[in-house]
């Protein structure tokens, strides 16, 4: 672990810029998480409240923006510090972005509602799906928390089984809309489903590139690094 | 006194020519050791700066490099600085040609109490035998490339002391630059200055490297960061770390030079 700060202040802030950063990622994983029911059980009301709910996530990225650039202004970050600053303020809109897809999945379970259909051939193959972008955030953060470049390396990896999965979705899908046309508008919404899920995905992986970022200073996106630390070690 | 273990940093980059290669340096102010075995390579027309807590041997360094210790008894290096071929640190060397090669610019402007012209003009006579009209353009020069010209071009025969404390401090530039110089050292030269004037020194370092090599001391990390191309962090009279600046403020090899850049120290 680090030295502390000799500014007491300082190392305070940074604190607390952590620890809004995880509350924040606690609060769309819950979105994350309530909207997944919500769609299995077409909760009308519950999506309302989930659609609501993301005012929050998007209160918390413009507060943490803002205490990021005063932290910059009055302390001028160096190293690790500067690291973990601009890597907050792209982590806040990976979380924040996750919050929106949180919010397509509850619309398209008040789609399903309104149209009074139920899509259950495909639910069982997007609940999988959810659960495996689930633990792919959980692990970001918990990651981030930690700084743990190895678990980042891994969830790196692990985002290659939530593609997968999403293809798995899209064919079945398909399969269901040519054999039965009438399942067409109920199969697109769970389409839309499936394409949030990934999406959620993609940014638990952003997360985790942004977390080695912190820890070895190396900025990884866009490259190999994940498959070749794994051939390597 | 133990061999060199060369930090991985210090290399020399490709395309690089290497002004002053310090060799196991040590300093000694009579039974004190300031400095500790320093390997280190000054890269030409690049700004190399020394960072450090007080007492880490960073002006220590900077004074070796053109032999100013020598002024006074008790002090005294081992190893090898080497320029042009020579370790300069050997007895037989000409302490005013290599001062007049290797300027210093100290914390406090220091202008001699005579005319801004005579500040200049007194350091040249010293080595070169001008005449009235080459000294003449001698000082214009010296006073463009120091970025003074335009603010003292029509009171060149008032006292130097009567210039603010940033001008003051571009005036004892310009007094090392008119004796052509390939090195010049600053030791802190924006320490007594406002914000104003640093940043004008700082632009005023950038224009000079072009043409000179340049190594500062300084405790304003910010302004290590910005105005060097290489930094070195010292503590306890030793170097811990050398490298390129970027990467000495982004992602610094050694947890010791991370801990003191982030104000982790102490």
């Amino acid at each position: 672990m680090p030295n502390e700060h000799s500014s007491k202040q300082y190392e305070l802030d940074l604190e607390a810029i952590r620890s809004r950063v995880l509350q924040m990622g606690g609060l769309v994983e819950k979105q994350f998480h309530d909207a997944m029911i919500c769609f299995r059980t077409i909760d009308v009301k519950e999506a309302e409240r989930i659609i609501a709910a993301d005012e929050e996530v998007n209160r918390l990225e413009v507060q943490l923006d803002d205490f990021c650039s005063h932290l910059i202004v009055k302390r001028q970050p160096a190293a690790n510090d500067l690291r973990t600053v601009m890597a907050t303020i792209k982590i806040i809109t990976d979380l924040e972005r996750i919050g929106d897809e949180a919010t397509k999945i509850a619309r398209a379970a008040r789609a399903l509602h309104e149209r009074g259909t139920v899509p259950i051939a495909h639910e069982k193959t997007v609940r999988v799906m959810a659960s495996s972008a689930g633990r792919q955030l959980n692990g970001a953060l918990d990651a981030f928390a930690r700084l743990d470049e190895k678990q980042a390396t891994r969830l790196i990896l692990g985002d290659e089984e939530i593609d997968i999965e999403y293809r798995a979705v899209m064919r079945n899908a398909v399969t269901f809309m040519m054999e039965d046309p009438r399942t067409i508008s109920a199969s697109l919404d769970t389409l839309w489903v499936a394409k949030a899920i990934e999406r959620i995905g993609d940014h638990a992986k952003n997360i985790a590139e942004y977390v080695i970022y912190i820890v070895e200073g190396k900025d990884i996106r866009h490259t190999d690094y994940a498959s070749a630390q794994q051939a390597g070690g | 006194m133990s061999l060199a273990t060369p930090t991985p940093e210090a290399t020399t980059a490709p395309g690089m020519t290497t002004t002053l290669q310090v060799q196991n340096l040590n300093f000694f102010y009579g039974q004190f050791q300031g400095l500790k075995n320093i390997n280190l390579d000054i890269f030409e027309k690049k700004v190399t700066a020394f960072i450090g807590p007080s007492g880490c041997g960073k002006s220590t360094l900077l004074r070796t490099l053109n032999r100013m210790y020598d002024l006074y008894p008790g002090q005294r290096a081992e190893g090898a600085i080497m320029y042009s071929g020579r370790n300069i640190l050997d007895a037989d060397v000409d302490v005013n040609v290599l001062r007049a090669k290797i300027g210093m610019v100290f914390q406090k402007p220091t202008p001699f109490p005579m005319s801004i012209y005579e500040n200049i003009a007194f350091g040249v006579r010293l080595y070169e035998n001008l005449t009235r009209g080459e000294m003449d353009e001698r000082v214009e020069w010296a006073l463009n490339k120091a970025a003074l010209w335009s603010e003292v071009k029509d009171k060149l025969h008032k006292s130097g002391l009567s210039l603010s404390g940033g001008q003051q401090q571009r005036l004892c530039i310009a007094r090392g630059v008119a004796v052509k110089p390939d090195v010049l050292l600053l030791d802190e030269p924006t320490s007594a200055l406002d914000p104003i004037s640093t940043v004008k020194i700082e632009e005023l370092i950038s224009e000079l490297k072009e043409d000179y090599t340049i190594t500062i001391v300084t405790h304003n990390m910010q302004q290590a960061a910005r105005c060097s191309d290489y930094t070195a962090y010292m503590y306890l009279g030793e170097l811990v770390e050398f490298g390129e600046t970027d990467k000495i403020f982004l992602n610094p090899s050694k947890k010791e030079t991370q801990d003191y850049i982030t104000g982790r120290f102490g």
